[in-house]
């Protein structure tokens, strides 16, 4: 333990605690720009600066460790002007034209500007206008509003391991920018979005599509119809005010209603019928000698990264469409045949925790007529969170509704698809039952629950001990591809997530994700699937329904059309080795 | 006064590149000595010297030793900061480029005392023949079982190796050098851990100028105590001075530390040129003070130089007569730090851009006295904020006139330009 | 083929990547690295694109478009400043009719500011490729460029 002072109060605190985190326990929030709970310390912005008596220079306290003895001024005259100056250079370049900012009043550096008491920069504007990234379907980067502060690049590195955004040049002129500054549709970027949710300002965030669905809504001669997907109900909250974790699937009904959406149903209900499907693909895989491991397909972050970086193994993926474009097809098909209207005349909008979906939704492979995407408009829960603000909805007080039909029964294996571990746990109640022919004696499959990067367990099927992994970042995603790559991986079965925590960690997530964040909206998910009364995809009497009345078989000609897709590289590497180079040479 | 030959006394004498002359001047005498020694010894000799770096910011070399030999974890390493990228500053490159020898072996003494087993020298890109003097001496060297397995035939193993800059001053800063080294853009690392624990690929490292490696052998030579005689309590042995500006002799020269920067000036340099008078100086290079003539009497000294809170020490004098302007000297000192700012932390990114503007107006007589507020304000800010030795001793220049010529800045203001 | 060659010569490890970009830059003719060559050497060291590019943009030696020729670096550090009674750059700058950072027409030569040479003791300094030309003066200059028209 070590003693100090802070201000004018002594303290007792851990060795190696820094002074920003020793502070806080005694309630004096130092403020931070650069610094983000999940991410190491950058010490870039120097906003957090502190004087420690007898050190002539001021110290960052986010990568100061406390000693016995110091004593520390958070708010002397000296502090508080080096903190203001700063904020003044950083605001000298940088865009603050906030009223025309998407992140206006949920920006970090207008919160900061603001309780430090800055009313306008005392520094010249040295901001030179750069173009604006914005030729993708998922992401918009806006140069001009970037204050380098890193976090991007350090989520992009070392979460993700896909190394797209990197600091380029020096000095003044330092930009985040993709390899030979262009932008992000030439890289190989996965549009997880993971950037966006950590960026303090607005220089990156998911591309705005809330005017299509307000377009689309107030056509009278379209259909709009919404499907929310699992993570939904446990973020959105957030985003209106309530506490990290809080349920709200029922009061999303009510407010996509007010909203003026025709039909509100649940990705929840393809998440069960890509069970069935998945399921069925896992076991024609293990009995008839086919490519193993399988991995899920659920993700478009990771559908992305594998088309990119390893084309060897898109074989191992599962051919399952994702649940949101299994909705779409189903919209388009079967729900169009039983409302009888055109296809033309159906809008289907997803509300996703995602920026990658909104890539997914336009790849040309998602479209059952080959001319229209199935899914119309992705919006991410962000996105829904600023239309219910736009529509004056009060969220807290509102009612619950319930999800319409026939896309609106659901079990809790679906709900738990949005985080790490629920698919794998979704499938693994059904595959056993399916393959055992006898009923799971407890469903929880805790071994691959939590946030763990990587979670193995085995499972008996058919007499057999089957391995099966779940991993959640790209970069681990990275290694387990690798370790298929090498012939070394000892598993039958994998999920792979692409965002931390998988869909509750989302890039479309409401800002401020962090692991006590993402540990909530788990929680809150395993909650929902205990209160289901159906906790496994097999028993959802909507999804026999489904086969019945029209799909008749898992893996039928029918799923084949409609449920099921194929990958291709994108990008042929240049992946010579030191052999190859010499034969080359 | 005259020059106290010990770090310079091969300089012009030997062929630099010849090995053979080195040992035929005492070269590798002291490395066989020390290779005799108990390594702890060696590190209490360089205690008892109180050697402190070279390269400006005088940190004491024992500590250094100490901290990388009680490391434990394997490789250890030794890099040389050869990344002489001052202005005004040259005595490095002299060192380079006339007793490159002396360096690989006071690097290799250090080696030895501290366990470490692979080297570095880290020479900026700019010294191109320095940079193959050091290729061709470290195989010399290597050739002569003077590096490599087994030196001398003792269980000691050290390995040396170049490392070209690529045109960045921050360079020389020792975890941008380190991040240099491993392929990187050169943008410092945070403190701690410092080098020592965890430097170069994440091993302990010890990083150090090059003529502090330079005075190793000497020391083994006279022994600390006898070390410590040489110049000042607080900066003991000789120092390798880099003159140059308005001076008729021009180039670098050694002096016990303790000399007056007059003497160095008038008897060393031969006064000004066409023996026109002093306005001021520049310590250190263009990270160091700018102080006027009546300052000269100043000694050269560690202790002195820390009262202007920067890298002083690195022993380059910048001499200006009369016909300098400082606001010309501060534009062209700001213009070049803007230029060289790795733009990691914010200070000192966005900081010089703005140092600049007001400068601007100085020079073109249209600041207000709120602009030397400004100047001053933002000036301490980023010299007390920044995360490296850049931005914390960049504004240096600009604090100590603000000191020394304040009427200078009064001048600006109260007579502005006419339109 | 010359990439190829310097590749093999180093280990694919990202800390040869800087010795890499100065060996090879410095043998290509044209002295500059495109982003051909980029990809080439990240495939090689297995880093991302945007890894080299990072180094690239970083450090001033790197160069990314042809320049001239023959490239002069003149030295603006404070000591060639207070010594030069003239201004090296505008003489230049009007010799070869161009500003500083420009290529003349003809492609023979590129003008660009260098930091410190170390060469204080004898500035005023300039650099000429791998050559360096201390103690300037108008004449000295109009001399060396003549040769350069004339010779090189």
């Amino acid at each position: 333990m070590a003693k100090l002072r802070i201000n004018n109060i002594d303290i007792e605190v851990e060795d190696n605690l820094t002074i920003l985190n020793a502070a806080k326990k005694y309630n004096i929030n130092i403020p931070t720009l650069c610094n983000y709970p999940d991410l190491h310390i950058n010490s870039e912005c120097r906003i957090c600066v502190v004087e420690i008596e007898g050190r002539k220079g001021l110290v960052t306290s986010c990568s100061t460790p406390v000693r016995d003895g110091m004593v520390i001024k958070t708010n002397s005259p000296r502090v508080l002007n080096a903190r203001k100056t700063i904020t003044e250079l950083i605001l000298a370049n940088h865009d603050s034209n906030c009223n025309a900012c998407a992140k206006n009043m949920n920006c970090e550096l207008q919160n900061l500007s603001s309780v430090l008491g800055i009313d306008k920069s005392r520094f010249e504007s040295t901001l030179e206008i750069a173009p604006i990234d914005e030729d993708n379907p998922s992401l918009m980067r806006n140069p001009n509003r970037c204050i380098k502060c890193g976090r991007c690049v350090i989520v992009c590195k070392e979460v993700q391991s896909t190394n797209v955004l990197e600091l380029m040049g020096r000095s003044h002129a330092l930009t985040v920018t993709p390899a030979f500054g262009k932008f992000l549709s030439s890289e190989e970027c996965t549009f997880c979005g993971q950037c966006s949710s950590v960026c303090p300002v607005g220089a990156i965030m998911e591309k705005d599509e809330t005017d299509k669905v307000w377009a689309a809504i107030n056509n009278d001669n379209k259909r709009v119809i919404v499907q929310i997907a699992p993570a939904v109900r446990v973020s959105l909250g957030e985003e209106l005010g309530m506490a990290p974790g809080s349920i709200v699937t029922g009061k999303i009904v009510s407010a996509l209603k007010l909203i003026g959406f025709d039909d509100v149903f649940d990705t929840d209900f393809t998440a069960d019928l890509t069970i069935i499907e998945e399921g069925n693909e896992l076991i024609q895989r293990v009995t008839t000698g086919g490519t193993l491991p399988m991995i899920t397909s659920c993700c478009p972050g990771w559908i992305n990264f594998a088309e990119q970086n390893f084309p060897e193994i898109l074989p191992n993926i599962s051919t399952c469409k994702s649940p949101q474009q299994m909705f779409g097809a189903l919209s388009k098909s079967y729900f169009t045949e039983k409302v009888g209207i055109k296809k033309e005349d159906l809008f289907v909008v997803s509300i996703m925790p995602c920026t990658a979906k909104k890539y997914e939704a336009q790849r040309p492979e998602m479209s059952v007529d080959g001319k229209h995407p199935d899914v119309d408009v992705v919006l991410t829960v962000r996105e829904l969170g600023k239309m219910i603000k736009q529509m004056g909805i009060d969220f807290k007080t509102l009612e619950d509704t319930k999800f319409d039909n026939p896309f609106g029964i659901t079990t809790g294996a679906a709900a738990i698809f949005g985080n790490t571990g629920g698919v794998m746990e979704a499938a693994l109640r059904t595959v056993y039952e399916v393959v055992n022919k006898k009923p799971l004696e407890n469903i929880d499959f805790k071994d691959v629950r939590g946030l763990d990067g990587f979670k193995e367990t085995t499972v008996n099927l058919g007499g057999m001990d089957v391995k099966v992994a779940v991993v959640h970042t790209l970069a681990n995603a990275r290694i387990i591809a690798e370790q298929i790559k090498n012939g070394t991986s000892p598993y039958a079965f994998i999920e792979v997530m692409a965002c931390p925590g998988g869909c509750i960690g989302g890039g479309g997530t409401p800002y401020g994700t962090n692991t006590s964040v993402r540990q909530k909206r788990i929680d809150a998910l395993y909650e929902v699937d205990g209160a289901m009364a159906i906790r496994k995809s097999h028993e959802n009497p909507s999804i026999t329904k489904i086969y019945e009345e029209y799909l008749i078989k898992p893996l039928g000609e029918k799923s084949h059309h409609l449920l099921h897709t194929h990958y291709h590289a994108r990008k042929v590497k240049h992946n010579e080795d030191k052999k190859n180079v010499m034969a080359t040479y | 006064m005259k020059e106290m030959k010990v770090i310079s006394k091969r300089f012009d004498k030997v062929n630099p590149l010849s090995i053979q002359d080195y040992i035929n001047t005492n070269g590798y005498t002291f490395l066989k000595k020390a290779i005799k020694m108990e390594r702890i010894s060696i590190i209490e000799e360089v205690e008892a010297s109180y050697l402190r770096g070279r390269g400006g910011a005088g940190f004491p070399t024992h500590i250094k030793m100490m901290g990388l030999a009680k490391e434990t974890s394997m490789p250890k390493y030794i890099i040389c900061n050869a990344d002489e990228g001052e202005p005004g500053n040259f005595k490095d490159r002299a060192i380079l480029e006339k007793d490159p020898y002396a360096v690989i072996e006071g690097m290799t003494i250090v080696a030895y005392a501290t366990g470490a087993t692979k080297g570095y020298v880290y020479i900026r890109g700019e010294y191109l023949e320095a940079l193959k003097i050091m290729k061709h001496c470290i195989q010399e060297a290597t050739e002569n079982n003077l590096l490599g397995n087994n030196i001398l035939g003792e269980k000691f193993n050290f390995t040396l190796e170049v490392r070209s800059g690529a045109g960045s001053y921050v360079c020389g800063e020792e975890f941008a050098l380190i991040e240099s080294i491993e392929g990187k853009p050169g943008r410092t690392r945070i403190k701690p851990p410092f080098p020592t624990q965890k430097g170069v690929f994440n091993q302990p490292t010890m990083i150090s100028n090059v003529e502090t490696f330079a005075n190793i052998p000497f020391i083994i030579e006279i022994g600390g105590k006898e070390y410590h005689k040489i110049g000042t309590p607080s900066s003991t042995g000789t120092k390798l001075l880099s003159l140059s500006g308005n001076i008729k002799n021009p180039g670098v020269y050694e002096v016990p530390f303790g000399v007056t920067i007059r003497a160095v000036i008038e008897e060393l340099g031969g006064g000004t040129l066409n023996n026109r008078k002093i306005k001021m100086i520049q310590l250190g290079g263009s990270c160091g003070p700018i102080i006027p003539e009546y300052m000269l009497d100043m000694i050269i000294d560690y202790e002195r130089f820390e009262e202007f809170e920067s890298k002083t020490g690195s022993g380059a004098i910048i001499v200006m007569d009369d016909r300098s302007d400082i606001f010309d000297i501060l534009m062209n000192t700001v213009l070049f730090f803007e230029h060289e700012s790795c733009g990691k932390c914010v200070p000192c990114r966005e900081g010089h851009v703005q140092l600049l503007k007001i400068i601007d107006k100085f020079v073109k007589r249209t600041a207000s006295s709120k602009d030397l507020d400004s100047l001053e304000s933002l000036a301490r800010v980023m010299h007390q904020t920044s995360l490296c030795g850049l931005g914390q001793s960049s504004p240096t220049s600009i604090i100590s006139t603000i000191r020394f010529f304040r009427d200078e800045y009064l001048d600006r203001i109260d007579h502005p330009a006419s339109n | 083929m010359l990439l190829d060659m310097i590749l093999n010569k180093y280990p694919a490890q990202e800390d040869s990547l800087i010795e890499i970009l100065l060996e090879f830059q410095d043998a290509k003719s044209s002295h500059f690295i495109s982003e051909a060559e980029v990809k080439q050497i990240a495939s090689y060291l297995q880093i991302s694109e945007a890894k080299v590019c990072s180094v690239i943009s970083f450090y001033t030696f790197f160069r990314t478009e042809q320049k001239g020729q023959h490239i002069i670096q003149v030295c603006r550090g404070v000591p060639c400043h207070v010594t030069a009674d003239i201004n090296i750059v505008k003489i230049i700058e009007k010799e070869l009719g161009i500003k500083v950072d420009e290529t003349t027409e003809n492609k023979k030569f590129t003008l660009e500011y260098t930091s410190c040479l170390g060469l204080c003791d004898k500035a005023p300094v300039m650099r000429i490729d791998d050559k360096i030309y201390t103690n300037l003066t108008e004449n000295k200059i109009k001399a060396i460029l003549a040769e350069y028209r004339v010779y090189n």
